[in-house]
């Protein structure tokens, strides 16, 4: 048995998975439109590649960027392109951003030029970093961070882990996917291990899926059989089931006792961490030749009719999964992208599903309505349950009167938003949303004052170049002056010699000494 | 955004949380209640009526407060934090303490040392001692006059006589205050130690039980339970308790190991005054005490050890009043230097 250890803080919590943790369904219907924002992941915006009235092809590229950290987008169907303009994407603000939309034709033609790869096993590890590039593949857990970024580690990588935790209540798309998609996450497991060379590798399950754990191992067994080497040193762990146990950080605790460095990465203690989705993925891109243009979403929640989870399009509309989920059962409910814990909820059902949303959730208006907010009476509940050992009261004060330097002593910047203080205090107090807005303030109070630190700079320079360019006039006037006056006295010597006024020479003593001197000089 | 406000926002989480002030507060008061009870049953309804004076005062001087602060009236009378303020302070008092002395307490306690602070949370010393401490000392002779148990009375005190006294100074005619009065516990063994008694002689007195006095014994037992019980909830964290307790122990056991005659054993500190209440009940007020995991251990360790300080050299009987209000003081600086190290903090890392 493995040793794991515990990570500090955290909260047990009803799972409620029963609900949707049932096959996949991948008989979802295309969407009429599809709206797929230009920005689906952590890191530099993508540039539109198409226009307006251009006919595309499933998995047709549709933008990119050149920018180490990025991941390009693809058509998730065939269709035309309708419109190239701001909507509304799922986003904690409610903001829009540029969205490229696809109106299909629903015939679902792939582009011609996607095939698969006969022996993805000889691929280098530089052709499948290419691939896994152009494919557009991000962290499918809601990180979305570039997952070709992480896989060009620059120390050598100890542990591998494939992240199966999903310690979100509700959520199960990765629950099922381990479940119906275990040989292929195994083998893209074994070409992660091929581009990192790793010297374990091990998958992390929630003691709370059994089956997903039992569908791995089963794969395991089977490649093993199978003759394939490479699978012994793959081992599926199940840890505790603890909230937040699949965020990054805790999981690396749990698995290796290390932590990540403050403001540092995984690679940092020799932990390259994807999750499970982001495996599936790599594989369908070495294997099939496709980009990521579908993920598994979970449709869950009380107040929707039949929870469950589909293989959804990207760009997908959310309303179109409630409509395929029989609808929801009150008129009165509210969307939840992502887990009740960190998700966030979506100003409306028009918004499309992203690489990054793992769950739908449709919960009643009515609940969390009636909560009072009370001062905070210093219970340290939340100092109990972080995960990341903060103070969030000593936080909260300091966020409320935006004491940005205080919130930098207790690094604010270290909070991960699970919500788990939050949900322990007694005074209802949001504390989640208040660190999230002092983060976004300090983060704008920062490129303020990186603008006016730069302005300051320019106009310093500026002041200086004025001051030079008037002391250059000013030498050159003067330069002029004494030339002009080295002149005159010349010829006024000149006159002198002539032998006009001999008398004058006692007033012009001072420019008789200078005037040798310069002359002997020039 | 303020305190107070519809909490309908669209930031997460999402999961109504199952705790609430409010909820903690009334686990607080159940678990007095075992206690009051039994210190009722030992003392008589004098017990009874100091927690209701004490109790209708502050409730009264609470919502006033409310009005005048022109806060949420309903949300903040009824969260419990100014009842358990009263019973604390209430259980503090002489059980024949006269009407006005709770009443004024309970003033101080919510409108001075609570709302004057800002109210719920913002107090800067727990209200029910900061209440206890101004009426010792403002009226000594009322404060320290303390009723035999009700089986060392010559006869039965009903609640109509206990009401009688409180309100009028009244005894049933065949009683006179002498036969019902005598020094608290630890009053009495300061007194005839500071007279040159040795303390086993004392200890011969019929007050004493097994370890302290036998009816606070059983009270103590009583506190003890609720307090564990409130661990139990997670109400309150065990540090507190544990380092208050132990320190208390500690210190006591080796001053009278050291001399036995001077310092009296470590049981009766720890059930002869308020050393359970006020390790289980009035150090933990969360508003007043450390928030650290370590800054409650030293917080703990502190009070035991002034308590002690106090009880056997200071001038007063019982010192936890004034080692949690004193010790209180330091909870800023505690929370600042017993911060945990966030996860992944590098070594030799200090922002200071």
């Amino acid at each position: 048995m493995r040793k794991l250890w515990r990570f500090t803080g955290g909260i047990k919590l009803n799972g409620f998975k029963a609900l949707s943790n049932n096959a996949i369904n991948y008989d979802l219907p295309i969407p009429e439109k599809l709206i797929l924002p230009v920005r689906q992941h952590i890191g530099d915006v993508t540039k539109p590649l198409v226009y307006v009235g251009d006919h595309v092809f499933k998995g047709q590229l549709l933008a990119s960027s050149t920018s180490f950290i990025s991941a390009p987008v693809h058509a998730s169907s065939s269709g035309t392109i309708v419109d190239i303009g701001k909507y509304p994407i799922p986003h904690q603000s409610g903001i829009s951003e540029s969205c490229i939309v696809i109106e299909t034709d629903g015939l679902d033609e792939w582009d011609p030029t996607i095939s698969a790869n006969i022996h993805p096993e000889k691929l280098t590890v530089e052709q499948l970093h290419a691939l896994i590039k152009s494919a557009g593949i991000v962290g499918l857990g809601g990180a979305v961070f570039p997952s070709a970024a992480k896989l060009k580690p620059t120390r050598p990588i100890k542990t591998l882990i494939i992240n199966g935790v999903e310690c979100e209540p509700y959520i199960t798309c990765d629950d099922v996917l381990m479940q119906s998609r275990s040989d292929e996450i195994i083998r893209g497991v074994m070409l992660l291990k091929k581009m990192l060379s790793p010297d374990e590798c091990t998958i992390a399950i929630e003691d709370n899926k059994p089956n997903a754990k039992r569908a791995l191992e089963n794969a395991l067994k089977k490649m093993y059989s199978a003759g394939v080497d490479e699978t012994t040193n793959i081992n599926v762990i199940a840890i505790p089931t603890i909230f937040p146990a699949g965020s990054e950080k805790q999981l690396i605790k749990v698995l290796t006792g290390k932590e990540v460095p403050q403001q540092g990465l995984p690679y940092e203690v020799g932990v390259v961490c994807l999750n499970v989705g982001t495996t599936a993925a790599v594989y369908d891109a070495v294997y099939q030749g496709q980009p990521l243009i579908s993920r598994v979403v979970t449709v869950t929640g009380p107040e929707i009719s039949q929870p469950q989870n589909y293989q959804v399009l990207l760009g997908t509309p959310v309303n179109h999964l409630l409509e395929a989920s029989g609808g929801t059962k009150t008129d009165n409910y509210k969307l939840i992208m992502g887990g009740p814990m960190m998700g966030m909820r979506l100003p409306d059902s028009q918004v499309p599903i992203v690489k990054a949303s793992n769950c739908i959730l449709v919960e009643s208006l009515a609940q969390k309505q009636n909560e009072k907010v009370m001062p905070c009476i210093r219970c340290g509940a939340c100092t109990t349950v972080c995960p990341m050992k903060l103070l969030p009261q000593q936080l909260y004060w300091h966020a409320k009167s935006k004491n940005f330097e205080k919130l930098d002593h207790y690094n604010l910047s270290d909070c991960i938003e699970c919500g788990c203080c939050a949900l322990v205090c007694p005074s209802k107090i949001p504390l989640v949303h208040y660190f999230r807005y002092a983060k976004s303030e300090k983060s704008e109070n920062e490129i303020k004052e990186k603008l006016a630190d730069q302005s300051r700079i320019r106009s310093l320079a500026r002041v200086e170049r004025l001051e030079k360019i008037k002391r250059e006039v000013e030498e050159r006037k003067a330069k002029r002056k004494a030339d002009r006056q080295k002149k005159k006295s010349i010829e006024s010597k000149k006159e002198k010699v002539k032998g006009e006024a001999p008398t004058k020479n006692t007033e012009s003593g001072e420019r008789k000494e200078v005037e040798p001197k310069k002359v002997a000089i020039g | 955004m303020s305190d107070s406000t519809d909490n309908n926002f669209t930031s997460s989480p999402f999961i109504p949380s199952s705790s609430s002030v409010g909820k903690m507060m009334r686990s607080v008061i159940y678990a007095l209640i075992p206690g009051i009870l039994l210190y009722i049953y030992f003392f008589g309804w004098g017990v009874l009526v100091n927690v209701c004076l004490a109790v209708v005062a502050a409730l009264f001087f609470e919502w006033l407060m409310l009005v005048m602060c022109q806060r949420p009236v309903r949300v903040f009378l009824f969260d419990g934090s100014a009842i358990i303020t009263a019973m604390l302070l209430a259980l503090a008092l002489p059980t024949i303490a006269p009407w006005w002395i709770p009443v004024v307490g309970s003033f101080f306690a919510i409108v001075v040392a609570k709302h004057l602070y800002g109210g719920l949370g913002y107090n800067v010393f727990n209200p029910a001692m900061a209440a206890y401490a101004v009426l010792l000392i403002s009226f000594p002779l009322e404060m320290t006059l303390w009723s035999l148990p009700l089986d060392k009375l010559p006869q039965n005190i009903s609640f109509v006589d206990a009401l009688n006294f409180s309100f009028f100074r009244e005894l049933p005619s065949n009683l006179n205050i002498d036969a019902i009065t005598s020094a608290s516990l630890l009053d009495h063994i300061r007194t005839e130690v500071g007279l040159g008694h040795s303390l086993a002689d004392v200890q011969s007195s019929p007050v004493f039980g097994h370890v302290a006095a036998a009816e606070y014994e059983w009270i103590n037992i009583a506190f003890l339970a609720g307090g564990l019980w409130l661990i139990y909830r997670k109400i309150i964290t065990w540090h507190i308790p544990l380092a208050m307790l132990l320190s208390l122990f500690t210190i006591s056991l080796i001053c009278h190991l050291i001399d036995d005659n001077q310092f009296s054993s470590p049981l009766i500190h720890l059930f002869g005054g308020a050393s359970i209440i006020g390790a289980f009940f009035i150090a933990t007020d969360p508003i007043t005490a450390s928030t650290t995991a370590l800054g409650r251990l030293i917080y703990g360790c502190g009070i035991g050890l002034l308590t002690f300080a106090i009880r056997t050299w200071g001038g007063y009987p019982d010192g936890v009043a004034f080692a949690v209000l004193l010790i209180g003081l330091t909870v800023p600086l505690l929370d600042h230097y017993t911060a945990p190290k966030v996860y992944g903090a590098r070594k030799g890392y200090d922002k200071d």
